[in-house]
C-alpha cells in the first residue's frame, strides 16, 4: 500500500506520520506543497502542525497550496485522504468535510490524552475494530468543531460523524467535551466516506514505551481495509 | 486605489476572545457594555482603477479566502 504525506510549511507532525505509516506497512512517500502532482498513493494524508503559522485562520492557507488540487481530485475520485489536526483544519478550508473549527471553547491549548467513541464502522477507515472506544491524543488550539444547523442536519442524515469525545466507557456527555465541538464531534467524514478530518493524533499512539498502542490498531486496521 | 474589507463572525457563532474582552472591559469599570465581538480588517491596495471592477475583485477576494462564510460575514467599504 502507497501512502503521501504532505509537507505544509509549518507543519510538525509530518515526519511522525510517516514514521507511523511505515511501521504498519505502508510505502510512504513525503510531498511537498508546493510539487502539482501528487504520486501514485492509496492513501494522502494531511498532517498535523501549525501551517502557515494558523495566519488567517488555521489551514486557510494551506489549502490553498499548489498540491491540494492535486489532493482534492484525488479525494473527488474516491481517493482516501485523512486530516489530522492541522490536516483536519486544512480540509474543513478545502471544504472536503464540512463545518470549521473555531478556537477552544475556554481558549486555552489542549494537549492531552482523551477517550473517543468510533460512531460509524462502515467505512474503511473504522470497519474491522474491534473496539469501540480508542484513547488518543489531542493538542490543539483551534479544534471546536462548528457547523450550520442545517449542515449538522445533513451530517447527522447521512452519518458523516467519525468519533465523538467520551469517557473510557464510551459515555459522550459534555463533560468529556475538551474544546465545545458541537455534539463532542472529534472527526467527521465527507459524504462518501473517503474522506476523513479529525483532531486527535493516532500517529502520536504507536508505541507502548511512549504513549499507549490505540493508534497501532488504527493503522494496522486501515491497511488491512485498503488491502 | 485601496479598499478596506471589515470581517465580523456571525450571530450564532460563539466567539470566546470577544466575551473574553468584554469580560476584562467591565472589570477595568466599563459596565455598559451588552457584548463585545471580534472581527478582522483588511486593507488592500490594488492597481485597479475603476472603482467596480476592484469592488468586484475583493469580493472575489472575501469570498474564495479572506472570509470563511459558514462563520464570517465580510463588507467592503467603499473606496474613497
Amino acid at each position: 500500500m502507497k501512502s503521501s504525506v504532505i509537507t505544509f510549511p509549518g507543519s510538525n507532525c509530518d515526519r511522525d506520520m510517516d514514521v507511523a505509516l511505515k511501521k504498519f506497512g505502508f510505502k510512504n512517500k513525503m510531498v511537498w506543497h508546493a510539487d502539482a502532482e501528487l504520486p501514485k498513493s492509496d492513501l494522502v494524508v494531511l498532517p498535523g502542525g501549525f501551517s502557515y503559522g494558523d495566519y488567517l485562520r488555521c489551514g486557510s492557507m494551506a489549502s490553498k497550496s499548489k498540491i491540494m488540487q492535486s489532493v482534492i481530485n484525488f479525494a473527488s475520485s474516491g481517493g482516501m485522504v485523512l486530516g489530522i489536526c492541522n490536516g483536519f483544519q486544512i480540509l474543513v478550508e478545502t471544504g472536503l468535510v464540512p463545518g470549521v473549527l473555531l478556537r477552544n471553547k475556554y481558549l486555552e491549548f489542549i494537549c492531552k490524552n482523551v477517550f473517543v467513541k468510533i460512531n460509524d464502522k462502515k467505512n474503511k477507515y473504522f470497519k474491522n475494530v474491534d473496539n469501540e472506544v480508542l484513547e488518543f491524543h489531542i493538542a490543539h488550539n483551534e479544534g471546536n468543531y462548528f457547523c450550520t444547523n442545517d449542515q449538522l442536519k445533513e451530517i447527522e442524515d447521512n452519518n458523516q460523524i467519525a468519533i465523538n469525545y467520551c469517557d473510557k466507557n464510551g459515555k459522550i456527555e459534555d463533560q468529556f467535551n475538551p474544546n465545545g465541538s458541537i455534539k463532542n464531534i472529534a472527526g467527521i467524514f465527507n459524504r462518501e466516506k473517503n474522506v476523513l478530518g479529525m483532531m486527535p493524533h493516532p500517529e502520536r499512539m504507536i508505541d507502548t514505551s511512549l504513549s499507549g498502542e490505540d493508534g497501532s490498531l488504527f493503522f494496522k486496521n486501515l491497511i488491512n481495509n485498503l488491502k | 486605489m485601496k479598499i478596506s474589507v471589515i470581517i465580523t463572525l456571525k450571530k450564532d457563532v460563539l466567539d470566546p476572545q470577544g466575551k473574553v474582552i468584554h469580560q476584562t472591559l467591565d472589570g477595568m469599570g466599563f459596565q455598559d457594555i451588552n457584548e463585545v465581538r471580534q472581527g478582522k480588517y483588511f486593507e488592500i491596495d490594488t492597481t485597479e482603477t475603476d472603482n467596480k471592477k476592484a469592488k468586484a475583485k475583493v469580493e472575489e477576494m472575501c469570498k474564495k479566502l479572506l472570509a470563511n462564510l459558514v462563520i464570517e460575514n465580510y463588507k467592503i467599504i467603499d473606496p474613497k
